[in-house]
């Protein structure tokens, strides 16, 4: 999509705010995109592990009982079913971005987005591991 | 995928996409649920600190923290452009999305070291 600046002299059709609630590949473009909020907050969570780390063994302990609450696993747990909605659609998407040929031969969609889960699946593992053993 | 003009914006938002979609699900999983429901065990302050402030994960911590920041901020915009039919607003929310994307990655640098 192209977008143009707004331009009051031009006619327009005027869409309602939630155009998008209409049908379900809308909603599932919406949803999709909204999934980069998760993502965000990830990133907010990793500076607080951060600065826990920094600030030393009490402040520490004190984030590690604040991640036991209830309240934050629940949302937790919900923002984890975000994030493998994002990586999921990326996944699914790399395709479409990652063309690569082989003289002739274009690798078929279905291998980039295999390799892609592969790496994920190992990429995953390997970072389980990591946290187990330490 | 949101496709913009601007190279430069989506390059971050598509590192981002991708460093967060590999990364991230296995990290809150292991944080935020596994860990407190104690399906597995936390490990110590020493333990984790010795791993999360190395140098080289560092440096890894803070690309993946600022990339997801960038992520972010390219498709809320366009988000809000599209979702809320805010194009009007073209320049203020592009400021306000990259704006707080910048600042998310100072303050990451600022406690990260």
């Amino acid at each position: 999509m192209a977008y143009t600046l707004h331009h009051p002299k031009w006619h327009r059709d005027s869409k309602p705010i939630f155009w998008w609630v209409m049908n379900w590949a809308s909603i599932a473009f919406i949803l999709r995109e909204l999934t980069s909020v998760a993502v965000a907050y990830f990133a907010v969570l990793l500076i607080l592990v951060y600065r826990a780390l920094q600030l030393g063994p009490e402040a520490w302990a004190a984030l590690v009982s604040m991640l036991a609450n209830p309240t934050m696993i629940a949302f937790h747990v919900f923002a984890l079913c975000t994030l493998l909605y994002h990586s999921i659609t990326w996944f699914n998407l790399s395709p479409k971005a990652i063309v690569i040929r082989l003289g002739r031969w274009r690798i078929p969609d279905l291998l980039i987005a295999g390799g892609n889960y592969a790496a994920w699946i190992f990429i995953s593992a390997v970072i389980a591991w990591a946290y187990v053993a330490s | 995928m949101n496709k913009s003009n601007d190279p430069f914006w989506w390059t971050l938002f598509g590192a981002g996409g991708a460093l967060s979609a590999m990364l991230v699900p296995i990290l809150l999983f292991l944080i935020g649920v596994a860990t407190p429901l104690g399906w597995v065990d936390a490990p110590s302050y020493a333990a984790v600190s010795g791993l999360v402030l190395h140098p080289i994960v560092r440096i890894a911590a803070f690309s993946l923290i600022s990339l997801s920041f960038f992520h972010w901020a390219h498709r809320f915009r366009f988000t809000l452009y599209d979702g809320l039919q805010l194009k009007h607003l073209f320049r203020l929310i592009a400021v306000i999305c990259y704006g707080g994307a910048l600042a998310g990655s100072i303050a990451a640098a600022y406690v990260i070291w």
